[in-house]
């Protein structure tokens, strides 16, 4: 047992100054939320009116009541179409996470009919894409809660369409994999949409609501000129009865959503599953709600990463591995509800020594197959005649292999700076980590504004006394302020995150939850027998 | 069962027993009975060191009694005319297990002449008074003959032999309204009616007369003035063959529902011991004018001025002779068979001393909100204590299913205490803490009745649960109980879905990343419809909303069949028992209630039962057409007879319908979906269903 020994004052004014910073950061993540809850939300009345169940309540009915729900990619889309802050609704039109079915861990998705009824658009298929990617990494069932006007003509764009069928690809793929997918027809699906129910293993569809038809009855009047009634054409009733692509009628969106959970029960999926998740272990000695004080909102200004473990592992209880070489680098063993992880953290840019100890830290937890927890707030590798000379380079592709090719888990957050190659050592998005999740205070990108500026700035600086000119330094000036502007507007975590460039900005407070879970996700993955097949699953 | 007290004034009797020449040793006895009094018969039974034999109906094959003797013979079907009711059988039965005795508990043969004199000529010991004793009382109008010749008082009234309407309907008329007709060899409240006014007389004639046939195999009846806010008060006699006849007291059972006795208590709360002198010496000559030997019961009505007037007399134990045991001392059943052995008993008028107070509830598998229809099925939950001053004479188990063939009485509580009020609260208590599950009982209804002021005070009369059902509504179901229950299913379906996967950490639980989930539920709580919602507040807090009133929940002490629910500063003691998915049971202290999860129990088959389009399910021939036109189905009931691939399918009835047109005709191919058959709505199963 190595309890950390805290220095944090939690009665400290810098303690305060960040933990309001902190909360405020979280309540705005709430509120630029809450636009497409509240969007969604006026259009309850006309679900009411239908007897149909809004998209949350629809989410609310299919979930294992007190079990708990992993939000993925809440914030897509934000500042994407509408790049004004004020009113930009994250989302992308639906909503989708892990969560449990009959106790099963599903990835689900609900499409947001109440946000332009569900229309898809370039950052839909993005999120519903990396959802599935999830899927079929983490071996979880995939529930689709399908109700969507398919894509809006008017904002045709050719790229969306040809990734589109990135889509159903994934589809097939799952059912290969022998994962199941589930589609719920609770309106449209129509068009491409209508593969959706076509290529799931189960499909659940309202009688009197769900409809799939490859071209719904405008289309269809467009192209043959045939007049044709949208429940004959491609209603519920017709697919249970006529079509066959329906499996299971229901009455209403409540027991579709019954039937699902039946699916998913009947299925028996955790009899697969030969892992029980420890059920022993400490919460940490020092409070997880004290994160919300513990990081300064500038990432300029140091903390110890040691503090931030010390309120997320097991019992407050870690060891440092080699704590006196490449020591800004920070390299942790520790238990996390139960589940032994190696853990590595910045206290600074990575050195050659912390970039070789990082690369041998990865092997060893390889080796020992325990998951590593990538923490970043790391302005980079080391620059400078000195560590070129040291071998930064050389060090650092191999800190950037390590974190590339171990063979277990791998969780990275973004928890202050996570600038350059840094962000490679350090797991970032390009390197696959099973999950990635950002503090709403984090910022990334390839390095900072002002030291982009500067670069720029020098090079103009060098060009003009090569050429001999005069800088206009008001020309200068300005040319700095865009670059500050260029790189600082594109680093918030809140703008990345609408980009799909993770998987969710979370409330620091939640670290430990959002690890718990993503770990036993991660347990559950290993431990799941998959029984594949070579073409999926096919409606025959 | 049988306290220290009772066993010393057993020993006193026994040491005063003369055994005379009269004495027929028998050692072994067949309870021709089932339920809960088999069962406390054989317990006397075997007490004694005889040999008990039951018999059972197949209907009963599960019953207590049949395991709890040390012989069960079974005598028939279900239906008791040819199981309990059959002297043929239980004659059979009885030589079959070589029992010397048979103990025909009550209703059944207890009261049956023929069959007393049929053990008689089959050699085998009746326990119970004499055949002639028997018909003399069983027939009500020879037995208030009888009385009126004892110089006992009996209720205006006729008992004539003319039975025709029009001289019915004339002494009515001369005894004055309202009035109660009553089966001459009745009992136990069948055959029964209450008129409130001549017009009604003919109807309630014609339903007494077929209610009186049924159940007793004759169809006479007699006038009786009805006595509005009187006491039922009755005194029980023991005789034995000598002759020496004492009484043992009164008991009150006022509280009737149907003119059927539902509490039961001794002594009479407002009996004076002069009024309960001279009602026990009236109650003691009846019995001496019948030659009665054994124990019996002499029914009073008592009028509030103080006046008493002769009902009827049972010959044999009543059900509710355990409130006199608990106030004397005495075990009845020991009394019959020592009696029947032709024991003098020695038992002295003055040296019997009431003790206390005694009441008794019959816990009854009825529904009381719905006028107490009897209610059957499967019992999966059955759990009563019993304790020093409170007795259970139970006849169910669990897993015990309940069929339509018997009465209602599934036990009876029955608790002493040293004043009636400690009576009375034991047996509240006693209740509170009963849990049964599986289909409806009066359990909340008699705690209803017992709490009831009226009833504390000791001033029910024989109106009191009729004003009592016109005051309250019954097992109407609220808010805060639609609460509870939305709450404590949230926390069973996340423990199952705990218990269906790897596990998830606790500081997991009710954790969202995004949008508080709020869990929504489609409960129907005793054909009340609710859709409450719970979000919860923590671990063991919830809050539901329920038609927009939020209501705080605390669900603590969770497990597989009980918690604690906490609403508001109320901290209320629940038992559960979820049968399957679907449907929960609970129980709190004073409330059962049935929760019907909906939304989960519906299937697409109830499409063709809602258009009642009956189509061909594969192609084939129809051979033949069972039904025509007009006619009415039941559910399951072959409507025509297809032949496909050379099988012969029977296409069913879907529900109970009227047929309304054929579509088809013997010889005809018809292909999949061919209508075949249109069915409309029954009308009077509509009816049924909207009650």
């Amino acid at each position: 047992m190595t309890i950390f020994n805290s220095r944090l004052d939690t009665n400290s004014d810098a303690f305060a100054t960040n933990r309001a910073d902190m909360i405020a950061l979280v309540d705005q993540l709430h509120s630029i939320k809450g636009r497409a809850d509240a969007l969604s939300d006026k259009r309850r009345a006309r679900f009411e009116e239908r007897g149909q169940l809004t998209p949350r309540e629809r989410l609310a009915h299919l979930l294992d009541p007190g079990m708990p729900f992993l939000e993925l990619f809440g914030l897509a889309g934000f500042l994407v179409e509408d790049r004004d802050p004020a009113t930009s609704v994250p989302g992308a039109s639906c909503i989708t996470g892990i969560g449990f079915v009959s106790g099963v861990r599903c990835m689900i998705l609900v499409d947001d009919s109440g946000i332009n009824a569900g229309a898809a658009t370039q950052m839909t298929l993005e999120k519903v894409v990396a959802a599935m990617d999830i899927a079929l990494n983490m071996k979880l069932p995939f529930l689709h809660l399908v109700e969507s006007a398919g894509a809006n003509l008017i904002d045709y764009r050719v790229e969306t369409w040809a990734h589109g069928g990135g889509l159903f690809y994934r589809l097939a793929r799952l059912s290969a994999a022998g994962i199941p997918t589930l589609t719920v027809l609770h309106g449209p699906s129509t068009a491409g949409g209508a593969y959706m129910p076509g290529m799931s293993d189960y499909v659940v569809a309202v009688k009197g609501r769900g409809r799939a038809a490859l071209a719904g009855a405008a289309l269809l009047h467009a192209a043959t000129g045939e007049v044709a009634d949208e429940e004959e054409l491609g209603g519920a009733a017709m697919h249970a009865s006529v079509s066959g692509l329906v499996e299971y009628l229901a009455d209403d969106d409540a027991h579709a959503l019954h039937l699902a959970r039946e699916i998913m029960h009947r299925l028996q999926w955790n009899a697969r599953c030969r892992t029980r998740h420890p059920q022993e272990f400490a919460e940490p000695v020092y409070s997880p709600d004290e994160l919300a004080g513990l990081v300064p909102a500038d990432h300029s200004q140091p903390y110890d990463v040691g503090e931030l473990i010390a309120r997320v592992v097991d019992g407050s209880d870690f060891e440092t591995f080699k704590p006196r070489y490449g020591a800004a680098t920070v390299c942790a063993t520790a238990a996390l509800r139960g589940y032994s992880c190696g853990i590595i953290g910045n206290n600074g840019p990575i050195d050659p020594n912390g970039a070789t100890k990082a690369a041998q830290f990865l092997q060893l937890c390889d080796q020992a197959d325990h998951p590593v927890i990538f923490l970043n707030n790391t302005t980079g590798y080391m620059v400078g005649t000195q560590y070129e000379q040291a071998g930064m380079i050389k060090h650092g592709s191999k800190m950037i292999q390590a974190a590339s090719n171990v063979r277990v888990p791998r969780i990275t957050l973004y928890v202050g700076a996570s600038f350059g190659a840094g962000n490679y050592g350090m797991c970032g998005l390009g390197y696959r980590p099973d999950f990635l999740f950002t503090w709403p205070n984090a910022k990334t990108g390839v390095m900072g504004g002002k030291q982009a500026a500067a670069t720029m700035s020098h090079v103009a600086r060098v060009a003009a006394k090569r050429r001999g000119i005069e800088i206009d330094e008001a020309r200068l000036h300005a040319q700095e302020q865009r670059v500050i502007d260029l790189f600082d507007s594109q680093s918030g975590a809140f703008y990345t995150s609408g980009r799909i460039l993770d998987q969710g900005v979370i409330d620091p407070r939640d670290t430990r939850k959002v690890l718990s879970f993503t770990l036993e996700c991660c347990a559950e993955a290993r431990q799941r027998d998959l029984k594949p097949n070579a073409f999926g699953i096919a409606r025959l | 069962m049988i306290s220290s007290r009772m066993r010393s004034v057993l020993r006193d009797c026994k040491r005063a027993t003369l055994i005379t020449d009269m004495t027929r040793k028998f050692d072994s006895v067949l309870v021709a009975n089932r339920g809960e009094i088999a069962c406390r018969i054989i317990r006397s039974v075997r007490a004694m060191g005889m040999r008990s034999i039951a018999v059972y109906s197949e209907a009963d094959a599960g019953a207590p009694h049949v395991t709890l003797a040390d012989r069960s013979v079974c005598i028939g079907a279900g239906p008791p005319s040819e199981s309990y009711l059959s002297i043929a059988r239980v004659l059979e039965s009885a030589r079959h297990s070589s029992a010397d005795a048979i103990h025909p508990g009550y209703g059944f043969l207890a009261e049956n002449a023929a069959f007393a004199t049929a053990c008689e000529d089959a050699d085998i010991v009746f326990i119970g008074p004499s055949p002639h004793a028997i018909s003399a009382m069983g027939n009500k109008a020879e037995a208030k003959r009888l009385m009126r010749d004892a110089d006992v008082a009996c209720v205006p009234g006729y008992d004539g032999a003319d039975q025709s309407d029009a001289i019915m309907a004339a002494r009515a008329a001369e005894i004055g309204f309202p009035i109660m007709i009553k089966a001459a060899a009745g009992g136990g409240g069948r055959g029964m009616r209450l008129v409130e006014q001549s017009d009604e007389m003919s109807g309630a004639l014609r339903i007494a007369r077929s209610e009186a046939i049924n159940a007793f195999g004759s169809n006479e009846l007699i006038l009786e003035k009805a006595i509005r806010g009187a006491r039922h008060v009755e005194i029980q006699i023991v005789a034995d063959n000598a002759g020496h006849t004492v009484h043992l007291g009164e008991r009150d059972c006022s509280v009737q529902r149907r003119h059927q006795k539902l509490i039961e208590e001794a002594p009479c709360p407002v009996l004076t011991t002069d009024l309960r002198e001279q009602m026990g010496a009236a109650a003691v000559r009846a019995a001496r004018a019948i030659g009665y030997s054994g124990v019996g019961t002499v029914e009073f009505l008592l009028d509030q001025d103080g006046s008493f007037y002769f009902l009827e007399m049972n010959t044999r134990l009543q059900v509710e002779h355990p409130v006199t045991e608990m106030v004397t001392g005495l075990d009845l059943v020991e009394l019959q068979i020592r009696v029947a052995r032709g024991e003098a008993l020695g038992l002295k008028q003055r040296e019997i001393a009431l003790d206390g107070h005694a009441i008794e509830a019959r816990l009854c598998t009825e529904d009381p909100s719905r006028d107490f229809m009897p209610a059957t099925g499967t019992i999966t939950r059955w759990h009563i204590d019993e304790s020093d001053n409170v007795r259970i004479d139970s006849g169910i188990r669990e897993g015990q299913t309940i069929t339509p063939f018997y009465d209602a009485l599934a036990a009876k509580v029955i608790a002493h205490g040293e004043t009636r009020d400690a009576a009375r609260r034991r047996l509240v208590r006693a209740l509170r803490d009963t849990t049964i599950f599986g289909l409806r009982s009066n359990r909340a209804f008699l705690i209803q009745c017992l709490e009831n002021p009226h009833f504390a005070s000791g001033k029910a009369t024989t109106a009191f649960v009729d004003d009592l059902l016109r005051e309250t509504r019954l097992d109407t179901p609220s808010q805060p109980l639609a609460a509870i229950a939305a709450a404590l299913l949230f926390r069973l379906d996340f423990e199952l879905a705990c218990a269906r996967g790897p596990g998830v950490a606790t500081n997991l639980r009710n954790w969202s990343s995004g949008i508080p989930l709020t869990s929504h539920y489609s409960l129907e709580i005793d054909a009340v419809k609710y859709s409450p919602t719970v979000s919860p507040l923590g671990p063991d807090r919830s809050l539901v909303v329920v038609d927009g009133n939020p209501i705080e929940i605390g669900i603590e002490s969770l497990d597989t069949e009980s918690a604690v629910a906490y609403v508001a500063d109320l901290r209320i003691r629940l038992r559960f028992q979820q049968s399957d998915q679907h449907e929960l049971w609970l129980a709190l202290p004073d409330h059962d209630c049935r929760i019907v999860r909906l939304h989960q129990n519906r299937s697409d088959s109830d499409d063709a039962i809602a258009s009642g389009l009956v189509r061909a399910p594969m192609h084939g021939v129809v051979q033949e057409v069972v039904v025509a036109a007009g006619d009415t189905v039941a559910p399951g009931q072959p409507l025509l007879v297809l032949e496909a691939m050379k099988m012969q399918q029977q296409i069913l009835a879907p529900v109970a319908a009227i047929v309304m047109e054929i579509h088809t005709r013997p010889g005809q191919q018809v292909v999949s979906g061919d209508l075949l058959i249109t069915l409309g709505e029954n009308a009077a199963e509509g009816g049924e269903e909207t009650r």
